[in-house]
């Protein structure tokens, strides 16, 4: 009796917990409340599964535990009982993973017109990348990384000049514009995460991964890093602004090039330099 | 099929065993320390399981310690915070839950239990655990070494793991490499020596359909072990050339803190996909031996046959088959081609699929059963709550998209400790409650059992289930320190200090049942040979402790399934296995 009442409470309390408490995401700050809905859906499914499994073992215990005349029933097998519960467990399975395969098919579609900005992970701080007048970003090369091109712009490519370097800072956004991030790491794996986006995706040395996002309110928001990069993992921190279109802009007018950072004299060396072999 | 259940000696082809020429100590050391007995090697792998798996208790104290109260230890740096986390991951999951559930209950049980004298290869078998037993030295070996143990997390992922930003890069990863490749040696001895003796030496009558769950799921997860530690094998090696001899395998071109490195064009991804490779597997290594356990220790303690048995055991063989090829949906987020996704995800929520029945029919054994709620069914229940709350919140997670937020923060740590960390421990308890008396011809102290179950059971509930939460909310895990953000309000720290004092709670508790199971060797109320009236044949010794070669001079001869409880028209509520079709009814 204890213990079926002991399960009751299991049950019960984790649904007042899933209810009342106050840990729950945060706000979200871009297009993908999809998935915050699939979440919900999954909750409502697992929880209901979860719920009714305990309680069906606290009623057997309530009404089937040892007394000296029980006698427990002989039932091998019961093929339409275990058919029947196959499929329903199909149809709930199918429930969650029709939606959640849908909302992947937009993940991995980057809209067209999408803008590009470029996230360099590096231990342990984040920098970034923005395309210049020409809306284009220079090819990079781990191999040309050194203290005045921390992140390697090939200095012959002339898509590069003009491209936007942010180090160390802060980086902004526009509202309502889709994104696409260009993930890449001078070193080991992190990886790019701000929770009120939801996305985030790993970032590898020497390959550029990506994942996209619109910006849907203005507002200050945590970078963290989430994958272990060694032993500033926790300290690698940053702030990602979404601005409304002026303050952008206003934004933007402050940053400096690849050329304006690079000294005349390393520039003019660079653009000598030849190209290294193709990786 | 119907022989599956009622066995009548004619429908079965008798398969004669040849009895295995023992090899008898001729000393004390042959007896105690180089035995070739299985029971023996069983303790034995059994105990360095227990002690090493002590050192990953203590483990998670400090790193709850650090979570629970950041800068108040302040020996506990980020440094050694890593170095915590990683050996506590890679302890509980290899040198504790694998050896323990292979090692120590594969030996134990499964020549009893399919009634053989002992294991095909008894040498290869006593090898298997010194080999073990020097992989778990090198490990322990690490913490003295200049720089320490490696700190690069359970997953050892490169390039980090062999590069100076991660702690233990001197010795540490090179001894967590080197220590592994040894265990797979090992295990591979145990491994294929389970294998062939469930195979070959099974007693007469005792058909693969007649076999206890429990020798089911050991079978299975051997096999399974077998086919994937091997990729973890050679990713070990590999990683151990990039580290020592400066290959590319996993390094691609780096700049290491301001350095170019000399590594060109190896990738980072393949590790993960041969880590993975074995690591999802892995998960059900540890989890088909506790399916199968807790199915036979349900049965046994609610008198009743388990419920759809041929089903539970395609259930087992699905799974494993299944399990090769989900392991992508730990790498959702790893930068891998984003279109594997789908594929993944179809795959891991079909699993469930099996799994679930699983469930089904170990609470449709209950029902209609006849439950004697002692310490080893209060477990088995212990363990249906939490699998079932693990293997639910693993629906989110295996659901792609789903698990694009919740990957790397709090929610999955509170999900594969549900799932493969409470899980199997309540059934690893439930099985020692269970098979102590046979083990050492006395009982453990009941009352203290129940103390130990409730406080484990409810305390490592309320340390995982809110922990979930804190994932939701974005805590991300393998954090030193969450320093301050925007979005983690100061609750946040309050429930982190709560699961730090359950955990320190839940840690005492182990305590008990430790004390518990030493002093109950002499002090515990004598068994008798099967004091929970269980039909399978490991009750059916002549000797308790059972004595070199199991059945004494015969072999015992196999009439039925495992599972006749409670059998209308019988004399007792359990027909064992060995009893003659005649002599079951009254
Ligand atoms: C009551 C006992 C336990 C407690 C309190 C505990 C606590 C913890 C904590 C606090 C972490 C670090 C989470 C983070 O990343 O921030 C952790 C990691 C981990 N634990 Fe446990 N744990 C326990 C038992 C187990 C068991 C039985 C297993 C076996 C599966 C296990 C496997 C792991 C693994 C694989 C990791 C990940 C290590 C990594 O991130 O590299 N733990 N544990
Ligand atoms: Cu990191
Ligand atoms: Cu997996």
């Amino acid at each position: 009796m204890k213990t079926a009442i002991i399960l009751v409470i299991v049950a019960v309390g984790s649904v007042l917990f899933h209810l009342l408490s106050p840990w729950w995401w945060t706000p979200i700050a871009s297009n993908w409340a999809y998935i915050d809905h699939t979440i919900s859906l999954t909750f409502w499914i697992t929880g209901a599964v979860f719920v009714a499994v305990v309680l069906f073992m606290a009623y057997c215990i309530f009404r089937f535990h040892h007394t000296p005349d029980r006698q427990a029933a002989y039932e091998p097998e019961n093929k339409k009982l275990e058919a029947w519960l196959t499929v329903a467990t199909a149809i709930g399975v199918a429930a969650m993973l029709a939606p959640g395969l849908f909302v992947w098919g937009q993940f991995v579609t980057v809209p067209k017109g999408a803008t590009e900005l470029e996230i360099v992970g590096q231990q342990w701080q984040w920098s970034y990348r923005l395309p210049g007048k020409d809306g284009k970003l220079a090819t990079t090369y781990t191999s040309l990384i050194s203290p005045e091109n921390p992140l390697g712009i090939n200095p012959s490519d002339p898509a590069g000049r003009d491209d936007l370097v942010v180090e160390g800072g802060e980086v902004h956004l526009p509202l309502g514009k889709p994104v696409k991030m260009l993930l890449r790491s001078v070193d080991v794996l992190h990886d790019f995460y701000v929770p009120e986006f939801r996305a985030k995706m790993d970032i590898i040395p020497d390959m550029v991964t990506y994942f996209w996002i619109t910006p849907t309110r203005t507002g200050t928001f945590d970078v963290l890093c989430a994958e272990l990069c060694g032993v500033g993992h926790h300290i690698m921190r940053g702030k990602v602004v979404i601005d409304n279109e002026t303050d952008y802009r206003a934004w933007l007018e402050q940053q400096k090039t690849f050329a304006e950072l690079t000294t005349p004299i390393r520039k003019a060396e660079g653009e000598t330099a030849p190209l290294p072999a193709a990786q | 099929m119907v022989d599956a259940t009622h066995g009548g000696m004619g429908t079965i082809p008798a398969a004669e065993v040849p009895d295995v020429e023992l090899y008898h100590p001729h000393s004390w050391i042959e007896k105690y320390v180089f035995s070739q007995d299985a029971k023996y090697i069983a303790i034995q792998y059994s105990i360095t399981a227990l002690a090493i798996g002590l050192v990953a208790l203590v483990l998670s104290w400090l790193i709850r310690l650090q979570l629970g109260f950041p800068g108040v230890f302040t020996f506990i740096d980020a440094d050694h915070y890593y170095q915590f986390i990683t050996m506590h991951g890679m302890i509980m999951v290899i040198y504790l839950l694998t050896a323990l559930f292979l090692g120590g209950f594969g030996n134990y049980l499964i020549p009893l239990m399919i009634g053989a004298r002992d294991m095909v290869f008894p040498f290869v078998n006593m090898l298997s655990y010194w080999v073990y037993l020097l992989a778990v030295l090198v490990l322990a070996a690490s913490f003295f070494m200049p720089g320490g143990p490696t700190g690069a997390g359970w997953t050892l992922y490169p390039p980090q793991a062999i590069l100076s930003g991660t702690p233990g890069q001197q010795w540490g990863i090179i001894l967590m490499l080197i220590s592994l490749i040894i265990f797979i040696i090992g295990f591979t001895m145990g491994g294929l020596n389970y294998v062939v003796t469930v195979l070959q030496a099974r007693a007469r009558g005792m058909t693969l359909m007649r076999m206890p769950l429990t020798v089911w799921g050991i079978f299975t997860a051997t096999i399974l072990a077998l086919l994937a530690f091997p990729a973890l094998l050679v990713a070990n090696i590999m990683m151990l050339f990039d580290k020592l001899l400066g290959t590319s395998f996993f390094m691609p071109a780096i700049v290491e803190l301001g350095q170019q490195m000399s590594y060109r064009g190896g990738s980072p991804i393949l590790f993960q996909h041969l880590f993975w490779f074995f690591g999802h597997p892995e998960v059900y290594i540890v989890a088909l031996p506790a399916f199968g356990i807790v199915s036979d220790l349900i049965a046994t303690h609610a008198r009743r046959n388990i419920f759809g048995y041929r089903m539970m055991v395609w259930a087992i063989v699905a799974i494993a088959a299944l399990s090769f090829v989900v392991w992508a949906h730990h790498m959702y987020v790893s930068g891998m081609n984003p279109n594997f996704g789908f594929f993944f995800a179809t795959t891991t929520l079909i699993i469930a699929i099996p799994t679930a029945i699983k469930v089904y029919n170990w609470i449709l054994t209950l029902w209609r059963g006849n439950i004697h709620l002692n310490v080893p069914m209060l477990f088995a229940l212990g363990f249906i709550v939490t699998f079932v709350n693990g293997g639910l919140s693993g629906l989110f997670l295996g659901n792609v998209v789903v698990d694009v937020p919740l990957s790397d923060t709090m929610f999955v740590v509170a999900h594969f400790h549900m799932v493969m960390g409470v899980a199997p421990i309540m059934v690893i308890f439930g099985a020692i409650y269970h098979w102590y008396p046979k083990i050492t011809g006395r009982m453990m102290d009941e009352g203290l059992g129940k103390f130990h179950f409730w406080v484990t059971f409810l305390g490592a509930y309320l340390i995982y289930f809110p922990m979930h939460y804190l994932g939701l909310l974005g805590v991300p895990r393998r954090y030193h320190d969450l320093g301050t953000t925007d979005f983690i309000p100061p609750n946040v720290a309050t429930l982190n200090e709560f699961i730090t004092v359950m955990a320190l709670i839940v840690g005492f508790a182990q305590m008990v049942f430790l004390y518990n199971l030493f002093t109950s060797v002499w002090k515990g109320k004598l068994a008798g040979g099967n004091p929970w009236r269980a039909t399978t044949l490991e009750w059916q010794t002549p000797q308790t402790p059972p004595a070199h070669g199991n059945f004494g001079k015969d072999l015992p001869v196999v009439y039925r399934w495992a599972y006749d409880y409670s059998v209308p028209g019988a004399k007792e509520d359990f027909i064992p296995q060995n009893q003659p079709p005649s002599a079951a009814t009254a």
